[in-house]
């Protein structure tokens, strides 16, 4: 279902958690998909006893993928134009996310689409902010 | 660095929509994307990541006969830096600090992409704790079979410039 833009306010938000008690077979399914293998997220001799962190961590483009998903759940499905976050806190084993995006303009963009243009921001259990970011999406 | 061939599979898709967690049938159900309004299967966003499997020389990625930095039964002592010229991750300076896509079109299965990666800016920055941050941009177009340009990342990686710390 895509967004109707006489329907958006700027302001209005929504909200997923996309990911419960993050587990690190999780971690490892995304080092598999990607093809991202390095031994931080999931080697934990080598990531306590060599790199120096308490344990492993998800990757970056695993929260990006995650807070993906709450953005094509609220945008539709081919919708997006432009996704693009910063990753401002690691993510670790335990985790819960929680994605939102909120409107910060509805408008007709240079290629004359009708578009929403989306604030992004994925936080922890803590509330402590894991992914920043902005999206563009079409609209009806 | 070029990807020269990366192709768009379906049960790549599935295997990485699983990986992210997203069970969104638009991924893995023919039928249900046929009735869609796209009209077909496509990969979730940030796919084009997964171009890391098409890179030969993917520095994050073990190959047979060569060793790898990270533990056996114990650590392996092995030193991985990036070489010049190797691998086209966007966080192959250091951390990856950001991760941009603009889409010209939605990949699906059957597209056989290549790719051209180039660097972008570089900047430094001020640390919190008085060290310097280097932040390189690394942009990655992806083309389709009909040479089309698809999409466009930007990722950003940061290292630090070491710097002794007193606490």
């Amino acid at each position: 279902m895509a967004l109707q833009a006489s329907e958006l306010k700027v302001g209005d938000t929504h909200s997923e958690v996309v990911v419960d008690n993050l587990s690190r077979t999780q971690i490892v399914m995304y080092a598999g998909a990607s093809g991202d293998y390095n031994p931080v997220h999931s080697d934990e001799v080598f990531v306590t006893k060599v790199a120096g962190y308490p344990t492993v961590f998800a990757h970056g483009m695993l929260s990006m993928g995650l807070t993906g998903k709450m953005l094509t759940n609220y945008v539709g499905d081919g919708r997006l134009k432009h996704y693009g976050v910063r990753f401002t806190s690691q993510v670790w084993p335990g985790d819960t996310l929680t994605a939102t995006a909120e409107v910060t303009a509805v408008r007709t963009d240079d290629a004359g689409d009708q578009v929403v243009d989306l604030e992004i921001t994925t936080t922890n259990q803590d509330g402590v902010a894991v992914i920043k970011g902005s999206a563009i999406a079409r609209v009806d | 660095m070029a990807i020269d061939r990366f192709l768009v599979d379906e049960s790549h898709i599935m295997m990485f929509a699983r990986a992210v967690a997203d069970p969104n049938p638009i991924y893995n159900d023919p039928e249900y994307a046929a009735k869609s309004e796209v009209g077909h299967i496509i990969a979730p966003p940030t796919f084009a990541q997964a171009s890391a499997q098409f890179d030969p020389d993917y520095f994050l990625r073990p190959k047979a006969g060569e060793a790898w930095f990270g533990s056996a039964k114990e650590p392996t002592g092995i030193k991985r830096e990036k070489k010049e010229g190797e691998g086209s991750g966007a966080a192959a300076g250091g951390l990856h600090a950001e991760q941009h896509f603009t889409y010209h079109r939605h990949l699906r299965p059957g597209d056989v992409l290549h790719a051209k990666t180039f660097p972008g800016e570089t900047y430094e920055k001020q640390g919190k704790r008085g060290g310097k941050l280097i932040f390189s941009e690394t942009i990655t177009e992806y083309y389709d079979q009909d040479d089309n340009l698809v999409v466009t990342a930007k990722g950003v990686g940061v290292r630090t410039e070491k710097v002794i710390e007193q606490d």
